[in-house]
C-alpha cells in the first residue's frame, strides 16, 4: 500500500458565481520513500493540492488515505495530529517564529507532542546537526541569512520524525547559489529515506527528483516516473 | 501544549511588549487597588462607628424618651406626666422583660472645683447603680455607690479620668497616676466626696497610639499644656464623653440639686432619662410593647413618651456601609471591566499580528484548544499580573490615605477584599480573552499562512 493515496481529488472555490476549480479530479499515489516534484505555472493548483495532501485543507471531492488512515473520518483534533507526527512542512518564506531562537523555533512541533523538555532540547540538537546548523541553535532567525533560516525550517520540519515532508518552493526566496544547497540537503535526505515532496514552478528545480508530475489549471498534465520509463535510479 | 507552557508563553510575549502590556493592565491595577483600598476605608470606619456604639452602650441598651403628645391628644398636653419615678418602679414590678431600669437626673451648666482647677464634666447625673450594667461602665479604683449610700443621699461621686485630669493632673503631665479617692471637691458649691474613678476610656486605636507615645516620647511639644478635651477627632467623641462623666445616687442630685429648682420651690421630679436593658435581643419587640402597656398606666394614656433603640443606630450603621460597599464596588467593578475592554482590544489587535504564527503553529500541530488556550492564558496574564500588581497598589494607597489623616480610624485590608478582587480580575481575564481565543482558534490556517 502506498503511503498517500489521493483518488479524484477536486478542489473547487465559489467566488460571487464564479466556479475556480484549484484541482480537478487528481488522482496520485506516492510511495515511502520516494522523492517527488510537482511541477506547474503559478495558480496551477500546486499549493493547494499540497495543502490537502498536508491535511491542511480538505478536498471538495475525493478521497485521500494517508499512512493507512481515510482523512475526510478525521476530526480537526485528529487532523492536527496527524500534521504534528506524520507530515513536515518547508515553506517559501521559512515562517520562523522571531521572537524564538532557532533552538526553540525546532522545538516548537515537540511542545504540541508533549515531549519533555530535556529530550525536546537533544532532539532539536541532532536534527540541527542534521542540516548543518548546530553552530547557530542559540541566533534569532533575523540573526540568520535566508539560506541558513531554510535549512532551521527543514530541521523543524524532520525533529519529530514525520513520514512525509513538503517543500512549498522553499528555494523561492533564495539567490541560485544558496538555492542549490538547500536542493542539495533535500537530496541528501532522500538518500538517507525520507519521502520528500518538492513543489515549485521551475523545471531546473524539478529536474533533481526522480519522479516529477506536471500541473495545468487543476489537472495533472503529465508525469515523469522512472519506474514507468524504465529509468530506476540508484 | 500544556498549561505551563502556555503560562510560559504568556509570560514572554508580555515582556516582549512590555510598556503596551503595562498600559493595559492600567485598567486592572486602577480596578484592584480601589476595590481593595475602598473596602479598606470602609471597615476602618465600621470599626470606629461599633466602637463608638458600645461606648455609648450595648446594643440591647434602650431610651425612653420623651415626646410630643400627639394631635389626637393635644388638649390632654398639660397633664402629661412626663418620665418619673413612678414610671421606673412601674416596670420593675410589672415588664418581666425588661432586665434593668437605670433612671437618670441630669444637671446642667455644672462646674466641679478643686482649689484653683475646675472643670465642667460632660454630663453629671444623679444615677442608679444599674447604670453601670447599662452604659458599660467600668470602676477600676475605689467602689460605685451603695444602697446606703442611695438611702442617705450621701454626697459621694464617682468620676470619669478625664476629671481627675483635669483638677489633679493626667499621667501623661504628672508622670505618675494618680487615684483621687477620698478626695473633696465641691460641684456647683457643694462638697463631695471621690469614692471611685471609671477606667480609662480609648479607641483601640488611640489605646496604641497612646502606648507608642510612652515608649517613644515625641521630641518636640514642650510648650504650654495642651487643652486637653474633645479635640475634633471623628469617632473619638464617645470616648471624651465618658471619660468625662461625674455619677452622684440619684437621691443626692434630688435633695442637693433639685430640692430648691422646681416651679413654686417644689421639686421638679421628672427624670432627664430612662435607659432600659431588655432580657435578650430576641424579645425586644415584645418587651417593648410590655413597657409600653405599662408606660401607657403610668402615664394615664398620654402617649408623652417613645422608644429609642440602638438597633437603629446599628441598622444606620449596616446600611451606610452598604450603601458605601455598593456604589464603591460597583465604581471598581467599572474600572475592572473597562480594563477587561482594554484587554480584550490588545489580544485582538495581538492576534492580527500574529496571524502567520497561529497559522504555522497550525500547520506543525497545534489544534484549536492549544491555540485557544494560549491566547485566553495570555489575556488571563495580563490581567493576573494586573491584579498582582493592583493589590501593592493597594498596600501603597492605603498607606497613602493613613499618612495623609492619621487620626481617623486607620484602614484595615481585608484578605477577602483581596481575594475578592483579585478573583474579579482574573475573571475579567478570562472574560475579555475568550473572543480573541475563539477568534485565533478558528483560524484558517492556509489563510494565515498566506497573510501578508
Ligand atoms: N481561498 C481561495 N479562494 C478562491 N480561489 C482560490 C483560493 N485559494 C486558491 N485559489 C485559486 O486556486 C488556484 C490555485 O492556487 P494555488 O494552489 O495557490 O496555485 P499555485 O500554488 O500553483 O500557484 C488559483 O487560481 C487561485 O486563485
Ligand atoms: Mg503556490
Amino acid at each position: 500500500m502506498a503511503l498517500v493515496e489521493l483518488r479524484n481529488i477536486s478542489k473547487i472555490y465559489y467566488v460571487g458565481d464564479e466556479e475556480i476549480r484549484a484541482l480537478d479530479d487528481i488522482t496520485l499515489d506516492i510511495q515511502s520513500g520516494e522523492f517527488i516534484s510537482i511541477i506547474g505555472p503559478s495558480g496551477s493548483g500546486k499549493s493547494t493540492l499540497m495543502h490537502i495532501l498536508g491535511c491542511l485543507d480538505s478536498p471538495t471531492k475525493g478521497t485521500i488515505q494517508l499512512d493507512g488512515t481515510l482523512l475526510h473520518n478525521a476530526s480537526p483534533a485528529q487532523l492536527a495530529a496527524f500534521r504534528n507526527r506524520k507530515i513536515g512542512f518547508v515553506f517559501q518564506f521559512f515562517n520562523l517564529l522571531p521572537k524564538l531562537n532557532v533552538l526553540q523555533n525546532i522545538e516548537l512541533p515537540m511542545v504540541y507532542s508533549s515531549v519533555p523538555a530535556r529530550e525536546r532540547k537533544e532532539r532539536a540538537l541532532n536534527a540541527l546537526k542534521m542540516v548543518g546548523m548546530d553552530n547557530r541553535a542559540k541566533h534569532r532567525p533575523l540573526q540568520l541569512s535566508g539560506g541558513q533560516q531554510q535549512r532551521a525550517a527543514i530541521a523543524r520540519a524532520l525533529v519529530n520524525n514525520p513520514r512525509i515532508v513538503f517543500a512549498d518552493e522553499p528555494t523561492g526566496n533564495l539567490d541560485s547559489r544558496t538555492g542549490e544547497a538547500i536542493l542539495d540537503l533535500f537530496l541528501q535526505l532522500s538518500r538517507e529515506g525520507r519521502t520528500i515532496v518538492l513543489v515549485t514552478h521551475d523545471p531546473e528545480i524539478a529536474a533533481v527528483t526522480p519522479r516529477r508530475i506536471e500541473i495545468r489549471d487543476g489537472k495533472i498534465a503529465k508525469t515523469l516516473d522512472p519506474k514507468l520509463a524504465g529509468l530506476e535510479t540508484k | 501544549m500544556n498549561l505551563l507552557n502556555a503560562i510560559l508563553v504568556g509570560l514572554k510575549e508580555v515582556w516582549a511588549h512590555k510598556f503596551r502590556s503595562l498600559l493595559t493592565m492600567l485598567g486592572i491595577v486602577l480596578g484592584v487597588s480601589s476595590l481593595v483600598a475602598l473596602a479598606a476605608v470602609l471597615n476602618g470606619m465600621e470599626n470606629g462607628m461599633k466602637e463608638a456604639l458600645i461606648a455609648l452602650g450595648g446594643l440591647d441598651k434602650v431610651l425612653l424618651q420623651d415626646q410630643e403628645v400627639p394631635p389626637a391628644q393635644e388638649h390632654l398636653a398639660d397633664q402629661a406626666p412626663g418620665r418619673t419615678m413612678n414610671d421606673v418602679y412601674a416596670l420593675q414590678q410589672c415588664a418581666p422583660l425588661i432586665k434593668l431600669i437605670s433612671p437618670e437626673m441630669a444637671l446642667r451648666g455644672v462646674i466641679m472645683t478643686r482649689g484653683d482647677k475646675s472643670v465642667r464634666p460632660s454630663e453629671l447625673v444623679g444615677v442608679w447603680p444599674a447604670v453601670l450594667d447599662m452604659n458599660l461602665h467600668q470602676v477600676q479604683y475605689g467602689r460605685f455607690f451603695t444602697t446606703l449610700d442611695e438611702e442617705r443621699a450621701n454626697n459621694v461621686v464617682v468620676i470619669g479620668t478625664g476629671i481627675r485630669d483635669d483638677l489633679f493632673g493626667s499621667p501623661e503631665d504628672v508622670g505618675r497616676e494618680i487615684v483621687p479617692l477620698g478626695d473633696a471637691i465641691s460641684i456647683n458649691g457643694q462638697p463631695f466626696t471621690i469614692v471611685g474613678m471609671f477606667t480609662r476610656y480609648e479607641s483601640e486605636e488611640d489605646k496604641k497610639m497612646r502606648e507608642y507615645e510612652k515608649t517613644h516620647p515625641p521630641a518636640t511639644l514642650k510648650g504650654p499644656a495642651r487643652r486637653r478635651g474633645w479635640s475634633g477627632r471623628r469617632g473619638s467623641w464617645a470616648f471624651w464623653r465618658k471619660n468625662y462623666t461625674a455619677y452622684i445616687p440619684l437621691n443626692a442630685m434630688w435633695l442637693r440639686f433639685r430640692a430648691a429648682s422646681g416651679a413654686n420651690d417644689t421639686p421638679d421630679p421628672t427624670l432627664t432619662d430612662i435607659d432600659l436593658k431588655v432580657a435578650s435581643l430576641n424579645v425586644l419587640e415584645p418587651a417593648l410593647q410590655q413597657a409600653r402597656n405599662v408606660l401607657m398606666i403610668t402615664h394615664k394614656g398620654i402617649e408623652d413618651f417613645t422608644f429609642g433603640t440602638q438597633e437603629d443606630a446599628v441598622e444606620n450603621i449596616n446600611s451606610a456601609m452598604r450603601n458605601a460597599r455598593m456604589s464603591g464596588g460597583i465604581i471598581a467593578a467599572i474600572s475592572l471591566i473597562v480594563g477587561g475592554i482594554g484587554i480584550m482590544n490588545i489580544m485582538l489587535a495581538s492576534i492580527t499580528e500574529r496571524i502567520r504564527e497561529i497559522g504555522l503553529r497550525k500547520a506543525i500541530g497545534a489544534n484549536n484548544a492549544s491555540i485557544f488556550l494560549q491566547i485566553l492564558v495570555e489575556s488571563v496574564v495580563i490581567a493576573v499580573l494586573g491584579g498582582v500588581l493592583g493589590l501593592a497598589a493597594s498596600y501603597a494607597l492605603v498607606y497613602l490615605l493613613t499618612v495623609l489623616t492619621p487620626t481617623q480610624n486607620s484602614p484595615v485590608i481585608s484578605w477577602s477584599a483581596m481575594l475578592i478582587s483579585f478573583a474579579f480580575s482574573a475573571f475579567v481575564g478570562v472574560l475579555a480573552g475568550l473572543y480573541p481565543a475563539i477568534k485565533a482558534a478558528k483560524l484558517d490556517p492556509i489563510q494565515a499562512l498566506r497573510f501578508e
